[in-house]
């Protein structure tokens, strides 16, 4: 039971990142200058990167033979266990921007304490992914403070993009059974303990970039426990595409 | 400047390329020099960022972590390639937004190789091997040309092509191993990948208009048939190593000569694609001009904020 709650817990991280990561990609050579385009695929790399890790442990931990493909590509829609906030579309470079650096800010912090988790390979891949997540937050948050302080248009742009992610912020904070087992053992990250630095640090940047912070007090969850948005089975469609029509095959 | 002074600035300058010295973008240099290698540079840009598309196609549809990575990591090298020759066009006095105007109103040209679509995961290999393959064939003698810029950046870029060629062949090696739908798969890119790829060294020599000057600035050192006969000699060989056939009848070892004979190769095809009729001309140039037009909100966001934050730095240093 151990290892199944550690098990969870690993896969519910990695599959942040790999969500993410896909959502970074649909946008390769459509960005509105070739840095940005540069930059996201850069961010798309480190997620992988930090999502093969897991996955690999995942799968060792799993003890069931299985590969870091077969737990990226071949699972069905309610065993991925992503926050709703990664899955959400890129309707446009402020939605993009706005989605990353929400996730960013959560991503730090947790990385941040995921140094000191008791489990050796959770500690050493935060070590190396703090580097990564903290050029990430920069970027982010740059182009959060463009785009807000930038032209009229940006602003409302900008606003609307955080208005609308504002409710899937909540949920990052949600602890399952997986991670309150982790928590006591001393491996997981305790993320309720996160969430006044997390709105404290959005709030600061927010006002600096002439954004208001929103003010909703409702707030949708649901990729925690498998459930997720609409777009989730499009994701997985394009994800898993070549895994499904060609099972237990070597690329 | 009289005539006679620009004839003898114009002999001095031969003279430093003959020596094969590198001609600087602040130095001195005719006209025709500029605009050619504006021409062919922004060119070779045009290719790398619109050959992102065909390729950034198949990102969210990788088969492996490995592979989405690995592909992740190439487009990314030719956003960067297109980054490097945009730059060296700058010193010679044209900004990218121009650049890209050139792009977008269909003035300038890309490769058109980048026209045919892909439309399964062994394109994301047939491209690599391939495409890239003949990409390197034609960059390789431009590490030495006359431009320093250009040249300089040669050299960074052919290391890095030459790099996805083989991660390319690796991805046909996988295919040519595995199943036999993998090994169909492979067969069929090759063999729509094949004739479009020897066109991209372009077009027979009796054709090609502006071989003999760029011979002279070392912008090229072998004409397009010898380097179309060098790719072919190079990738037989390859193709016969992952049991695939070239979908040529008349391709045969030439003894006497040494290379390869090869079929006849449709330019009628060639032209149309070049002249905007390909399977995917109209498609590439509106996703560029539409990540541009989306673009341009961001891109005012972006100097409007960063005017303000001169302005306020200003302020304050008063």
């Amino acid at each position: 039971m151990k290892q199944n709650n550690l098990y969870n817990y690993i896969i519910s991280i990695a599959d942040n990142s790999l969500i993410l990561a896909q959502r970074l990609g649909e946008l390769c050579g459509h960005g509105p200058t070739l840095e940005t385009d540069i930059a996201g695929t850069n961010i798309s790399l480190d997620l992988i990167g930090q999502t093969r890790n897991y996955y690999q442990y995942a799968a060792k931990i799993q003890g069931e033979g299985k590969t870091e493909d077969d737990l990226a590509f071949l699972r069905l829609e309610r065993e991925y266990k992503n926050v709703l906030l990664v899955e959400q579309p890129n309707d446009h470079f402020g939605f993009v921007m706005g989605r990353q650096y929400l996730f960013d800010v959560f991503h730090l912090l947790f990385m941040t304490e995921m140094l000191n988790s008791k489990d050796e390979t959770l500690a050493a891949i935060a070590k190396k992914g703090i580097k990564e997540v903290s050029y990430h937050k920069r970027f982010s948050g740059d182009w959060v403070k463009r785009l807000g302080d930038g032209t009229e248009e940006s602003n409302a742009k900008m606003q609307e993009a955080i208005d609308d992610l504002w409710v899937y912020t909540d949920e990052l904070f949600d602890l399952t059974e997986a991670d309150k087992a982790m928590i006591a053992d001393g491996i997981g990250v305790d993320t309720s303990k996160l969430k006044e630095l997390y709105y404290a640090e959005i709030s600061e940047l927010l006002k600096e970039a002439n954004l208001t912070v929103p003010e909703g007090k409702y707030f949708t969850r649901g990729g925690k426990k498998g459930i997720h948005s609409e777009h989730m089975g499009y994701i997985l469609s394009d994800l898993q595409y070549m895994q499904r029509t060609y099972p237990n095959m070597e690329w | 400047m009289s005539n006679e002074q620009i004839k003898n600035l114009e002999e001095i300058f031969e003279a430093r390329i003959a020596r094969d010295e590198k001609i600087e973008p602040k130095d001195w240099m005719p006209e025709k020099y500029r605009k050619t290698h504006i021409r062919q540079m922004s060119q070779h840009a045009h290719s790398e960022i619109v050959g992102m598309l065909p390729e950034g196609n198949w990102i969210t549809r990788a088969p492996s972590l490995r592979r989405k990575a690995a592909l992740l990591a190439k487009v990314q090298d030719e956003a960067g390639h297109g980054l490097y020759l945009y730059s060296a066009c700058e010193t010679l006095g044209v900004s990218r937004d121009e650049l890209y105007e050139q792009l977008h109103s269909g003035k300038a040209k890309y490769s058109s190789i980048f026209n045919y679509p892909t439309v399964t995961w062994a394109d994301m290999g047939a491209v690599g091997w391939l495409v890239d393959g003949a990409a390197i064939i034609n960059q390789v003698p431009l590490c030495n040309t006359s431009f320093g810029p250009y040249a300089r950046a040669m050299v960074r870029v052919c290391k890095e092509e030459s790099f996805h060629q083989r991660q390319g062949f690796e991805i046909m090696l996988k295919l040519c191993n595995g199943s036999q739908e993998q090994k169909d798969m492979a067969q069929d890119a090759l063999n729509r990948w094949w004739w479009p790829s020897l066109m991209m060294l372009g077009p027979t020599d009796a054709e090609s208009i502006h071989t003999e000057q760029s011979m002279k600035w070392k912008l090229k050192r072998k004409s397009n048939d010898d380097l179309r006969q060098q790719f072919i000699d190079q990738t037989v060989p390859q193709a016969e190593l992952l049991g695939l056939t070239i979908p040529d009848p008349d391709l045969k070892w030439n003894d006497e000569k040494g290379v390869y004979d090869f079929g006849e190769i449709n330019w009628d095809e060639f032209w149309q694609v070049v002249k905007g009729h390909g399977p995917c001309n109209k498609q590439r140039m509106k996703a560029r001009v539409s990540a541009w037009e989306n673009g341009e909100w961001v891109r005012d966001a972006a100097m409007a904020y960063a005017d303000k934050k001169e302005a306020r730095k200003l302020k304050e240093a008063i």
